[in-house]
């Protein structure tokens, strides 16, 4: 193309729209499903039941270590799909960019979308770009929308948790949050952190049982937001063991420094598992199995006995309430 | 004494072996958190009281700042700059994220330096960022303002409300109405502000005193070390942190303070005001004083509430004391800033305490 930067011409729907779809968009995104060019894509139908899921991705920087607005675009709509029980099938793109936006940059992410889908296995099969005059947005916002067929004996809803049932994590928790906030460059630190954004439909696919009560990608407000939500849709509570939680030390160094607590910050490429205390080693050993799940761990159970609440026993011996977090997380100016 | 102790199980034995009815203050915002996150109380014998001190700049910043913030912000051109706890600190006439929504340009920010590079970036506003902290934080504002004159940036200026600890503790202990028996002097402001200025508390007023660190370790062994001099009546200032502070303190933040900045008195929420409490610009930098630039004018009134932030900030009340604790007064719709800062002691009853 011509130009290095997206014009309002480029949203205008004339040959600059046809010019930028076709030679950024399908050019990347190139599938059957996508060639048909119809006002909306046509695709067979499947037996079992449809799971569907949409997302908006805001995220700043764009490009962050390990990953990009483009690849989180896809995963975060991925895992909504595998943590529901859903084998992850198409996917739709709609892109608000903002006047000025480098061509160069777009297309990275559109790369980066379409090689993260070919890696997940889905399609993505429809689209839509708009622009914004130049300071109207801020460089460009994603919302992904996702299909999945969940098999047919699978429902993993909170009212099916159950007093006892176990509580597995599928690693150590924080690596996004804190690499934003570093990426930003706003902090007093420099880190090697990078973030966990990754498609976790094949770490949790293979786990589907009726004796998996329940899973969520604890992603804005982390693991303890997470839990918070199951315990008030439940109406059971959760006793977590501190010392069973795994940890990232880098993660963990600098959350320390900067006042803040690993337990609230945001994942992109982590599960939890609320199963039956049969098949929670069985969970655990498969987890355990997959590369992105190496560090599971157990790390506590459901109760019945503070409902609608989460507890940590401390290391200490003592007990402390995981509250629902009031606003954003911020560090300490202490 | 220190070196003996090894394991939590031993800290909190020999805690309970020195324990009579004693009242320590822990300074430092992060302290209160800790102690709460740690569930501490829950480990300490009953007779040892733990009171929340000022030692959160957001808690102590005054309602009278919160509206002059707010007027500031609210002229046409001004892009007000802050750190996201300010944002909901209610002032008499709404807080910062309140007149955000009305289309005032507010934006949060974790360092002085993110704000000036937005006013390179932007030299069609003025740029103000609006400072908080304590004796910590001011050295990296006092850094920006370094780089704003040598850039020669004339649209950025500080609204600084940055206050100094040791005059605060003064008011604290010759106030007369607080019976501290001893403090947890604050971590992160003693790395710079080294031992020497805490000295006071032990000399003239017989306060224990220990300089503490942020692990559940380091705190009840600084509670130890406090119930050892009770016991000895052998009062100093001790360091526990000796990992994060020299005695000498960080001259390098030190001399950054004394060039850039003045004492000057300030008003403190709960406290009053305090003579040469508050961190000014010194004159050579007016160029870059909020206060001076747009020619603020400091002293409204204070509008009284019924929250007992105050009380609680002078260690007379513990949060759940107050009135409007957890009923009129949550996280979500904070009445007083020690519910909105994430040091606040309401805030860590709150999330930790009940």
């Amino acid at each position: 193309m011509d130009q290095d930067c997206i014009l309002m011409s480029h949203g205008a729907g004339g040959l600059k729209t046809y010019q930028l779809i076709k030679e950024i968009f399908h050019k990347h995104f190139a599938n059957p499903i996508l060639a048909q060019e119809l006002d909306a894509s046509l695709f067979p139908s499947a037996p079992g039941r449809w799971a569907m899921t949409t997302d908006s991705f805001v995220v700043k920087p764009l490009f962050f270590p390990g990953g990009d607005i483009g690849k989180l675009s896809v995963c975060g709509t991925v895992n909504d799909l595998a943590v529901s029980g859903a084998k992850p099938l198409y996917l739709t793109s709609s892109f608000i960019m903002e006047e000025g936006f480098p061509l160069i940059d777009l297309e990275k992410i559109v790369a980066s979308m379409a090689h993260t889908a070919r890696e997940a296995g889905i399609q993505i099969v429809a689209g839509d770009t708009k622009v914004v005059e130049k300071g109207s947005g801020d460089g460009i916002f994603i919302t992904t929308t996702g299909l999945g067929l969940v098999p047919g004996e699978i429902d993993y809803s909170p009212q099916h948790m159950r007093p006892g049932d176990k509580v597995i994590i599928s690693g150590p928790l924080g690596q996004h949050g804190l690499t934003i906030m570093a990426a930003r460059g706003s902090l007093p630190v420099s880190t090697s952190l990078v973030s966990d954004c990754a498609c976790l439909h094949e770490l949790l696919n293979p786990l589907h049982s009726p004796e998996i009560r329940c899973m969520r990608d604890p992603t804005r407000g982390g693991l303890a937001t997470t839990l918070n939500e199951l315990a008030l849709q439940s109406g059971l509570g959760f006793l977590l063991e501190e010392g069973a939680i795994p940890r990232d030390p880098a993660v963990e160094g600098l959350a320390d420094l900067l006042g803040l607590d690993s337990l609230y910050l945001a994942n992109e490429g982590k599960a939890v598992v609320i199963a039956s205390p049969q098949a929670a080693p069985r969970v655990l050993a498969q987890l355990r199995n997959h590369p992105l799940g190496r560090q599971a761990s157990l790390i506590g159970e459901v109760t019945g006995e503070t409902p609608g609440q989460v507890l940590l026993q401390t290391d200490l011996g003592t007990k402390r309430v995981l509250r629902m977090p009031a606003g954003e997380l911020l560090p300490r100016i202490c | 004494m220190p070196g003996k102790v090894k394991t939590i199980g031993d800290l909190i034995r020999g805690i309970k072996e020195k324990a009579r009815p004693l009242r320590f203050m822990e300074v430092c915002g992060t302290h209160t958190m800790a102690i709460a996150k740690y569930g501490l109380r829950q480990l300490l014998p009953a007779e040892i009281e733990l009171l929340s001190g000022p030692g959160c700049p957001v808690c102590v910043t005054s309602q009278s700042d919160i509206d002059l913030a707010l007027e500031l912000a609210g002229r046409p051109g001004v892009t007000l700059f802050t750190f996201g706890d300010m944002l909901r600190v209610p002032g008499a006439s709404g807080s910062l994220e309140t007149i955000r929504a009305r289309g005032a340009n507010v934006i949060i920010c974790y360092s002085a330096l993110e704000c000036l590079q937005y006013a390179v970036n932007h030299p069609q506003e003025e740029i103000v960022f609006l400072g908080v902290g304590f004796e910590t934080t001011a050295p990296t504002v006092a850094v920006a303002i370094e780089q704003a004159l040598a850039h020669k940036v004339n649209n950025f200026s500080v609204l600084s409300f940055h206050k100094r600890v040791v005059p605060a503790l003064q008011a604290l202990v010759s106030g007369g109405n607080t019976a501290i028996d001893g403090f947890l002097l604050p971590g992160h402001v003693s790395s710079i502000l080294g031992q020497e200025p805490y000295e006071f508390l032990a000399r003239e007023y017989n306060k224990a005193c220990v300089i503490t660190g942020f692990t559940a370790e380091d705190i009840l062994l600084g509670i130890l070390m406090l119930l050892s001099q009770v016991e000895n009546k052998s009062y100093r200032v001790e360091i526990q942190y000796k990992r994060g502070v020299n005695p000498e303190g960080n001259p390098q933040a030190l001399a950054y303070l004394a060039k850039y900045f003045t004492p000057v008195e300030t008003t403190w929420r709960g406290l009053g005001a305090i003579p040469e409490s508050g961190l000014g610009l010194a004159e050579a930098y007016k160029d870059f004083d909020a206060f001076r630039r747009f020619s603020l004018q400091l002293g409204r009134k204070e509008i009284p509430t019924a929250c007992s932030c105050g009380e609680i900030l002078k260690g007379l009340k513990k949060p759940v004391e107050c009135v409007l604790f957890a009923k009129q007064c949550t996280p979500l719709e904070p009445v007083g800033p020690c519910m909105v800062s994430s040091e606040g002691s309401c805030a860590a009853s709150f999330y930790y305490g009940r």
